[in-house]
This record gives structure tokens, C-alpha cells and sequence, in this order.
């Protein structure tokens, strides 16, 4: 199934992007280093499926998805997206002009449902503004639009005058997704759109995102630090540690055996809520470097229990072990892991 | 006992829980309606808008709450101390003011004023005086309070100067001068500042880097011996009007660093919100970033500093004119009636040339007030 | 002095409760209006206990750990309620006591610690980890400087602080989250206290560095038999640590029993629904997950009568919106508020 999804040309396939960010030091701000925050992401997204992205802070996540949405310019590699009209640019070649004619088909979902909203705006001009700077300049027409985006992310029409204060975080967010949607837009980077709400409303936005995906036939780059969310919405799971890619993998073939340890590892520091099944001894030592000063090698290594010498001065590559289903790890073949399903 | 107690009871809620219409209020008031009932509930910074108010009725209407012209020199009623209105005789209302009668001390050849508590000079509101043109627009002769003959008896309401000028209408004439300095200064420098900020932090790069060195240059000088340089620079032959205009140009020359370094900090955190990554997302044009969402965002915070930026011009500008280098007489400001007062001789004799003094500390204060409770009202959304 | 309820529920031979407290008020007096963050909760925590309050924002869990520290900022205050320390011949009542004095101050620290959501902020920046660590030690304690530097030492090899003579003389900015976190624990155990307090102490760290400080809050609770108050918003985190579990909701206890209980006998619809609406990994994916209906009442607009009854599956009108129901044992040490169960027990 893997292989005949992999013939077609994916939505998005992004193949070796790298961000470093300088680090500069004194009056003339000289560099005297790099934060290597992405560091060689290679990756693909088919139209209408949902790629989770997952790792702890500092892992890049956030910047790889930043640089998809081009809010960052990559230091280098390609991101091919096939656009509306089945031709396929590379975002990380576009500049701004260039970029603006497709930015209604690449959207975004914040994590923040307070910062995401202009504060100083009301709802309709919030989720009305990408139709109106692209075009739709008849102000009734827009009333309709807005009106059929807040009846689809469950809002009630009637408080499209209304400002964000007036709103709970739960229902910000719904916002924030209309807003999204309001271009049709094809491809969704999701970054963390649950991870600030209540228990009880983490469900009623991951229901949501879940139908809209279903109605509106959606690709979503859904990113988020919550092993338990992503299982439950992805199909298919990239795990990045320090700027790089760990393991890729369908959701549920990542969960049931994990190939690269830190996987393993991630999976198993997740606190299950079932007191009959606590927490065993395995645990990982020690954290996540810092991806200004990675350690040598492959950047697991340091915390790895499986870690041989190899492992200390070549870093892996990212190579496919079975079809689908791809891990940086030397010793991937030999390890036997335990999952969680 | 606890579940017991709370079960007897009727119901928890104390709070009576807020209409629905004064949700629907508040889920349709937009950023100035919040920041506007924030404000309204300092009441210090509401009772200095009400002072504020006065004064500037009093700048735009000088002359009409002066009692007399404020140039007309005598010098034979130099130095008349205060005069207080009595408003009632009896319990009739018939304001009047008690009339004063002259000496010459034939030691010291001064002048020796007392007050004479049974002769009163009758006084009303909206009295005809001298006239005097409102605005610049039509002419008119109506005052708030003067005397009932149309002008023969004088009414010194905060006593007289050497020239035996009435303070108090001088004093109303100061105050427009000062108050519009501080007021256009004040523009000067927002205008300079919010470009100057605007740019350095929307932009960046090599922009920012030589704004920020200009503000660090401007802000590194002492400005008291700019001032003086620069004021004494000017030519002593310029007309009045002409020197009130340097003067205020070169106040918001100076005043503008304190702006710029503040937006430029705005701006900066502002381009990391999500709201505006947002907007960039749809396609907005960096224009529209900037005048739709980031603009607004920081138009609350400048009104807030600039109003706390106005005391401190209308001090410097105080302090230059009372050092003889700001504005000269015959324009009268604060400053120019302060210098009125300048040995302590006079002030001996006559304490009340130093009222101007207090019509400065009470500007300062009131402005001080209403900038710290805009600041405190200007960002509704801090929770 | 003993409530009736938690009265009944105790066994003659269980210990008498290091805590006690009984219908704690703290209210908040706003410009706005009174926000009650806390309004009339009693629970009790035993000597070597985990005890774990969770709830969503606003449900009162951290003002009402403020409260029992006498740290609640005006214009809070606590209103009414006794919050009772069993001391070894004493009890002293903490709401009580003037929350600036001696005897409050020496308690803070001391007998009770608090080990905060957010380490970076709980330790000054200008003097090194050891020096606070030593100072709370010497303020506590009467040792002597060099004394304190050997207990500061013992701690920070106690919660895993990797060379601790060194690191001891580091500022809190040089340490990584996972040290920080160890060392602000090591500070809140440098007075042997009784009871620790847990403000949501992972959720600033990442889940790898979660799963170590869990494990070493567990196994120092284990050695020293130190009561932990563990509060937080994350029913994981709470399956895996606590023994006995206090659910709350806008400012009132939902439900409070064994962890096992709650997790697999809960009673209260809140969190039953709760429970459901959380993806586990276990769960089935790509499903719709069962929700709470509605959002988190704001604070000011807290409902009638039972406050979780406009999103509650089993609203009874009449009933739910008029009266506050009062916590009802339903099992062993397991107390539930809600109406629901009030008429079980009348039929029984």
C-alpha cells in the first residue's frame, strides 16, 4: 500500500531542509556559531492523510513546520509542493511575491488561542481578513463566507461582531481554524492546537479536526509533544530528536514496534492514566542536548541503553527498513523494542 | 460537616452572575470601549482629566477667563496682593470683591496695600470687559467674572506684578503658551518617534542599527546644555511667535529618543505574535500588517507616553523660559511669570507672583495621573 | 472536630491525618465582583500519602494549595475553614495564624514545602543553587555553614545531582530543567519536611525528564515517608503517582477517593467524563472521542447549585441548578458529590 501511495507524487515531500539559526556575539554581532534547530529533515505528506510530527522541545519541530509555512526561509533542501493546479514549486525557492499567490493553499492552526487572535478585531474581520486581502472584496459576500466557516467549526454565526475576549480558549480556537479555512486551503500545519486547552476541551477540537479533515478531505502536518493525541489523529508518525529525524512510520506500526530506541524510550515515559499500569525502571538518563552543541555521532547516543562504539562517532542515516517505515539507528535491525499497543 | 453546611444552603452563587446584556456588552466592546472603562475606574487619573479639561479650556480661551488685558501696564497699582471674591453678602448672593486702598510707606517709598473690608466693588459672571478676539474668529468683550462698571474698578484676582499688570489674566495667557507648547512638542516627537520606532523595529537590520546609535547618541548628551545651546543660538531679534516655535521644535528634537526606543520594543515583540504570523499567512501586504495589526496594537501605549512625555517638555520649557533663554517677554509663559519672581526680595514682599509655580505642579501632577492610568488601562488584555 | 462524613469513612485503626482540613473558603473580592477560586472543600492527608488534587484551570486546585502555604495574594483571602497541622503533641490551625509570622514562617519551608511549577523562578538568579539551598537549611535548622554545605550535598546526591560539590556552587541558569527541577526538590526536602507540596512540578519539563522526576518524587516518598500533595492538571501524571485523589471543579470538590477508584470506579459524571474524553494510546484511533459539551464557566458566572450541571450528561432540572450537592461517601474513603447518588442512598 506504502509503495503504490509513494508512486504518486505526495503533496508535500520535503528532502534534506536544514534551518541553522547564527549565533552571534559582540558588538558586530560576529557568529560564532550555528543552532542547528533543523538538521537534514527529509519527509513527505500524501494529500489527505494526517503526518504526525512529535518530539520533546528543541527537537525542530516547530521550526520545520515554520519553514513550511515559509514564516522562516530554510538554510537549505527542497520542499515540493504540488500545488492546486498539479504543478509542483519548491516553497524554499519562492520569494515573497512569489510566495503570496499560494499561501491560501498552505494554512496554519497556533498553539496559543490567545495570541493567535487579534485581540483588537472582531471575528468577523479575523476569519473575513484572508478573504478580503485575496480578494473577496463584497462585503456580503464575505458575511455569507464567514458565516458558513463559523457554522462549520461549530460556532454560532450571530457573534461574528463579537471580539476574541468575549470567547473561551476552546472556542478560540474553533475560531483560529475558520480562519484557517476560510482560503480551502490543501495542506494544514496544525503546531501543538491542543496542547494549551483544558482536558475537557482537547477532545471536542481533536473530534473537530478530525471531521473537517473527513468533510474537506484535508492534509494536516499535525505537530504536537502529546504521544497519546498523535496516535489518535495521525496516520503516519515522524519522531525528530535535535533537529533531526528519528523515525518515520504509520501510526500504528510505530506504536506497536518501534525501531529507533529514543521512540521506544518517548513511548514509554508517557504517564499512562490507569494506575494499574505504572511506570516500570526504564527510563531514560539524562536530556536533550542542546542543538547549538549536539554531541558527536548519532545524537542519541549519549542517553541510548543500546549506544556501541559505532554509534559514538557516525551519525546514522535515515534509511528504510521496511517499506514505509524508516529510522536513523545502526543497530535498528537487531534491537528488539517494545511498543505500547 | 462540611457537605452538610453547604447542602442547607440555597445555593453557593454570591456572585450574582452577570445579565446576559451586560455579557453582550462586553463581548462587543472593542479595544478602546475596554480601555476607556479601565481607565474609568482610577479615580485620581479621571479627577486629573477634569483638571486637565479646565486648562485646556483656559488655552483655548485665554481671555475670555481673564479679568483684564494682560498687557496693561499701571504703575501707580504695582503690587496689589490677592483679592479674594466674597460670593455671598449675607445670604444674598452678590459677589463682590473687597476693595483695596494704596499708601506710600514714607520710609521705604514702597507702596502699601490694605485691604478695605467695607467698601466692596460688586463683581458678576459673563461680565463685559476689554475686548479681545475668541480664536481668532469673531471679537467680543464678555469675561467669566469682572466688574459690574464694565471695567473702571479692576479686579486682581492673584494680586498684581511690578508693572502692575493683573497676574491672574497673564497667568491665563501663560497658560496657553505653555500648555500648547507641551501639547504641539508632544505631537513633534510622536510623529518623529513612531516613524523613527516603527521603522527600526519592523524592519530591522542595518535601519535599526544606525536609528538605535542616533537615539543612544541623543540620549547619551545632558540635555540642559543642549537646550541652552540651542536656545541661545536663536536670534534675539526673532519676533515672539517665532522663538515659541524653536523653542518647540527643538524640545521634540530631543524628546522624541524615549518614544522611539519604547515602539521599537513593541514592534520587535509584536512581529513574534501568532496574530501577526497569522496575517502574513493570508496574504497580507506588510502595509496592511503594519496598519491593520500592528499599529493599533500600539496606538493605546502612545497616547499613554506621550501624555506622560507633555509634563516633562512643559517643565523644560518652564525652566528655559525662567532662566531668561526659552520663551521672552513680551509672550508670556509660565516660565516668563516665574521669572517675575526670581530674588527673593520680591517673593518677600509679594508670595503671590509665585502662584504660577503651583498652576505648573498641578499640569505636571495632572498629566503624571491621567498618563499612569492610560498605561495601566492601555493593554485590557494583560488578563 | 472531626467532619461527620470523613468521620464514618475511617477505620478505627488508620493513623490520624498530618492534615486536616475543613471547608476552606478562599475568595478573591474583585473590582468586579467576589470570585469564589475556593469554596468550601475539606479533605484529609495521611502521614506517607500521595495525594493528588487535579482539575482544569480554574478549578481552585493551586489557590488552594497557596492557602494552605498562607501565600494567597490579595485581594484573596481566606475566608473561612480550619486547615489543622497534627504536630507531634500539638495541632495548630493554619488559617489561623498570621500568614507573616514567626510560627507561619517557620512551618513554611519547614514543616511543609512547596516544590513550585516553574524552578527557574524559584531560585534567585544572582546567587548560586547551594547558597539558597544552604540558607533554607540554616533558617530552619541550627546547624552551622559548614554543617549545611555537607546536608546540601547529601540532598543533591539524594535526588540524583551528578557531582553535587560542584554543581552546588552553580547559578540556576547553568542547570538544564531536569538538574533545576532535582535541585529546587533537594531545597523543599532540606528541613526533613512532613508534607510536600507539588505544584504541577512537570509540567515545564519535557516527558522524558517528566518520567525522572515522577520516579524520584516516588521513590523519596517512599524512603522518607514524607506526605506529597501532588497537584496537577494531567490525569497521567496522576494514575502514575498518587494513592488517594481529590477531583475539582470551579472551586468545589467533584469526588475524592483511591486512585484506583477513581480511575476505575469513578461516580462523578465530571470525571467519568473526564476520563473518557482523554485519547490514550490504548484507545482506538481516529475515532470521535466521547466530549464534555460546553466550556469552563468563567469565574465570575459560576452556575447555581451544582456547578458542573449546564454540561453534565445527567442534569436532573429542579434538582442540579438549585442545590449544591454535599460530598457523600459511596464506598470505602470514596466521596462523591452529586445528586445522583444522594437518591441511591435514600432508596437503600
Amino acid at each position: 500500500m506504502t509503495e503504490s501511495l509513494r508512486v504518486a507524487q505526495p503533496l508535500l515531500q520535503v528532502k534534506n531542509l536544514r534551518k541553522h539559526f547564527p549565533i552571534q556575539k559582540g558588538f558586530r554581532r560576529r557568529v560564532i556559531g550555528y543552532v542547528r534547530a533543523v538538521d537534514d529533515v527529509s519527509l513527505f505528506i500524501n494529500e489527505g492523510e494526517t503526518l504526525g510530527l512529535v518530539g520533546e522541545s528543541g527537537c525542530g519541530k516547530t521550526t520545520a513546520a515554520r519553514c513550511v509555512l515559509r514564516a522562516y526561509s530554510p538554510t537549505s533542501g527542497e520542499m515540493l509542493f504540488q500545488t492546486a493546479g498539479g504543478e509542483v514549486v519548491d516553497l524554499a525557492r519562492l520569494s515573497r511575491q512569489q510566495l503570496r499567490p499560494l499561501r491560501p493553499q498552505i494554512q496554519m492552526i497556533f498553539q496559543d488561542p490567545y495570541g493567535s487572535l487579534n485581540p483588537r478585531m472582531p471575528i468577523f474581520d479575523i476569519v473575513g481578513e484572508p478573504l478580503l486581502v485575496n480578494g473577496m472584496k463584497d462585503r456580503s459576500t464575505r458575511v455569507e463566507r464567514v458565516t458558513e466557516l463559523l457554522k462549520l467549526v461549530g460556532l454560532r454565526p450571530e457573534y461574528m461582531q463579537r471580539f476574541p475576549h468575549a470567547f473561551s480558549g476552546g472556542q478560540r480556537q474553533r475560531i483560529g481554524i475558520a480562519r484557517a479555512l476560510a482560503l480551502n486551503p490543501r495542506l494544514v500545519v496544525a503546531d501543538e492546537p491542543v496542547s494549551a486547552l483544558d482536558v475537557s476541551v482537547q477532545a471536542q477540537i481533536l473530534n473537530l479536526l478530525l471531521d473537517l479533515q473527513r468533510e474537506l478531505h484535508l492534509t494536516y502536518l499535525f505537530i504536537a509533544h502529546n504521544l497519546s493525541v498523535v496516535q489518535h489523529i495521525c496516520d503516519r508518525v515522524a519522531v525528530m530528536y535535535v533537529g533531526k529525524i528519528a523515525e518515520i512510520a504509520t501510526a500504528q506500526e510505530l506504536y506497536d514496534t518501534p525501531r529507533h530506541p529514543y521512540t521506544a524510550a518517548l513511548m514509554a515515559a508517557v504517564p499512562v492514566p490507569d494506575p494499574r499500569h505504572r511506570a516500570g525502571d526504564v527510563e531514560l538518563k539524562g536530556e536533550v542536548p542542546s542543538p547549538a552543541n549536539p554531541p558527536s555521532g548519532c545524537y542519541f547516543h549519549p542517553r541510548c541503553p543500546h549506544a556501541v562504539d559505532l554509534c559514538r562517532t557516525q551519525t546514522p542515516a535515515l534509511q528504510e527498513i521496511s517499506p514505509g517505515h524508516f529510522v536513523s539507528c545502526h543497530r535498528a535491525d537487531e534491537l528488539k523494542l517494545r511498543g505500547v499497543i | 460537616m462540611a457537605g452538610d453546611l453547604r447542602a442547607e444552603e440555597p445555593a453557593v452563587s454570591a456572585v450574582s452572575p452577570p445579565t446576559s446584556e451586560a455579557e453582550e456588552r462586553v463581548s462587543l466592546a472593542s479595544n478602546w470601549k475596554l480601555v476607556w472603562w479601565r481607565f474609568r475606574k482610577h479615580r485620581l487619573a479621571m479627577a486629573s482629566c477634569a483638571v486637565l479639561i479646565v486648562f485646556y479650556a483656559v488655552v483655548l480661551f485665554p481671555d475670555f477667563f481673564g479679568t483684564q488685558d494682560p498687557e496693561a501696564t499701571a504703575a501707580s497699582q504695582a503690587f496689589i496682593p490677592v483679592q479674594h471674591v466674597a460670593f455671598f453678602d449675607g445670604l444674598r448672593w452678590r459677589p463682590s470683591v473687597p476693595a483695596v486702598a494704596g499708601k506710600r510707606n514714607p520710609v521705604t517709598l514702597r507702596m502699601e496695600w490694605t485691604v478695605d473690608e467695607t467698601q466692596r466693588i460688586p463683581v458678576q459672571f459673563f461680565a463685559r470687559g476689554f475686548r479681545y478676539t475668541v480664536l481668532g474668529i469673531f471679537e467680543t468683550d464678555i469675561h467669566l467674572l469682572g466688574t459690574r462698571d464694565g471695567g473702571q474698578n479692576r479686579v486682581f484676582l492673584l494680586g498684581t506684578d511690578r508693572l502692575g499688570r493683573d497676574q491672574w489674566s497673564r497667568l491665563m495667557r501663560g497658560t496657553r503658551t505653555s500648555m500648547t507648547v507641551g501639547l504641539i512638542a508632544v505631537t513633534l516627537s510622536v510623529i518623529l518617534g513612531a516613524v523613527m520606532g516603527g521603522v527600526s523595529g519592523y524592519f530591522g537590520g542595518w535601519a535599526d542599527l544606525a536609528i538605535q546609535r542616533i537615539v543612544e547618541l541623543l540620549q547619551s548628551l545632558p540635555t540642559i546644555p543642549i537646550w541652552l545651546a540651542m536656545t541661545a543660538a536663536l536670534p534675539q531679534d526673532w519676533p515672539p511667535q517665532k522663538v515659541f516655535f524653536a523653542i518647540t521644535i527643538i524640545l521634540a528634537l530631543i524628546g522624541w529618543t524615549t518614544l522611539a526606543r519604547e515602539l521599537r520594543g513593541r514592534f520587535l515583540s509584536l512581529r513574534e505574535e501568532d496574530f501577526i504570523l497569522a496575517a502574513e499567512l493570508a496574504g497580507c501586504s506588510r502595509a496592511r500588517i503594519i496598519m491593520r495589526h500592528m499599529l493599533p496594537a500600539v496606538t493605546s501605549h502612545i497616547i499613554a507616553t506621550s501624555t506622560l512625555a507633555i509634563p516633562v517638555l512643559i517643565v523644560s520649557e518652564t525652566s528655559l523660559s525662567y532662566l531668561g533663554l526659552g520663551i521672552r517677554p513680551p509672550a508670556i509663559s509660565w516660565g516668563v511669570l516665574l521669572q517675575e519672581a526670581q530674588n527673593i526680595q520680591t517673593v518677600a514682599n509679594a508670595p503671590w507672583l509665585l502662584i504660577p509655580g503651583l498652576f505648573v505642579i498641578i499640569a505636571v501632577l495632572a498629566f503624571n495621573l491621567v498618563g499612569d492610568g492610560l498605561r495601566d488601562a492601555a493593554d485590557p488584555y494583560g488578563h | 472536630m472531626m467532619p461527620p462524613i470523613l468521620m464514618a469513612t475511617r477505620r478505627a485503626d488508620e493513623p490520624a491525618p498530618l492534615l486536616s482540613v475543613h471547608d476552606l473558603k478562599v475568595h478573591f473580592f474583585m473590582d468586579e465582583g467576589v470570585v469564589k477560586a475556593v469554596d468550601g472543600i475539606s479533605f484529609d492527608v495521611f502521614p506517607g500519602q500521595v495525594f493528588g488534587i487535579v482539575g482544569e484551570s480554574g478549578c481552585g486546585k493551586s489557590v488552594a494549595m497557596k492557602a494552605l502555604l498562607r501565600i494567597v495574594e490579595p485581594p484573596g483571602r481566606v475566608v473561612s475553614g480550619e486547615i489543622l497541622l497534627r504536630r507531634t503533641d500539638t495541632i495548630v490551625d493554619l488559617a489561623r495564624l498570621d500568614p507573616a509570622g514567626r510560627e507561619m514562617r517557620s512551618i513554611r519551608g519547614g514543616e511543609i514545602a512547596l516544590i513550585p511549577q516553574e524552578p527557574m523562578a524559584a531560585f534567585s538568579p544572582v546567587h548560586s543553587v547551594g547558597n539558597q539551598i544552604i540558607e533554607a537549611i540554616t533558617l530552619h535548622q541550627a546547624v552551622g555553614q559548614r554543617a549545611a554545605r555537607e546536608i546540601a550535598v547529601r540532598l543533591s546526591r539524594d535526588v540524583g545531582i551528578p557531582a553535587p560539590e560542584q554543581r552546588l556552587d552553580y547559578y540556576s541558569w547553568q542547570l538544564s530543567g531536569g538538574l533545576r527541577q532535582r535541585a529546587i526538590i533537594a531545597m523543599a526536602l532540606s528541613c526533613n519536611p512532613r508534607l510536600l507540596i507539588a505544584d504541577e512540578p512537570t509540567t515545564a519539563v519535557d516527558v522524558t525528564t517528566q518520567a525522572q522526576v515522577l520516579r524520584l518524587l516516588r521513590q523519596l516518598q517512599a524512603d522518607r515517608h514524607t506526605a506529597i500533595i501532588f497537584i496537577t492538571h494531567d490525569l497521567g501524571v496522576i494514575a502514575q503517582m498518587a494513592d488517594h485523589v481529590m477531583v475539582m471543579y470551579l472551586g468545589l470538590v467533584m469526588e475524592q477517593g483511591p486512585v484506583d477508584n477513581i480511575f476505575h470506579a469513578a461516580k462523578h459524571p465530571y470525571t467519568q467524563a473526564l476520563l473518557r474524553s482523554i485519547p490514550s494510546i490504548q484507545s482506538t484511533p481516529r475515532i470521535s472521542l466521547p466530549t464534555i459539551s460546553g466550556s469552563i464557566p468563567h469565574p465570575f458566572n459560576r452556575p447555581r447549585g451544582c456547578p458542573f450541571h449546564p454540561r453534565c450528561p445527567h442534569f436532573m432540572p429542579g434538582t442540579c441548578d438549585r442545590q449544591t450537592p454535599a460530598l457523600r461517601p459511596v464506598a470505602d474513603g470514596h466521596l462523591v458529590s452529586c445528586f445522583l447518588y444522594d437518591q441511591e442512598a435514600e432508596r437503600t
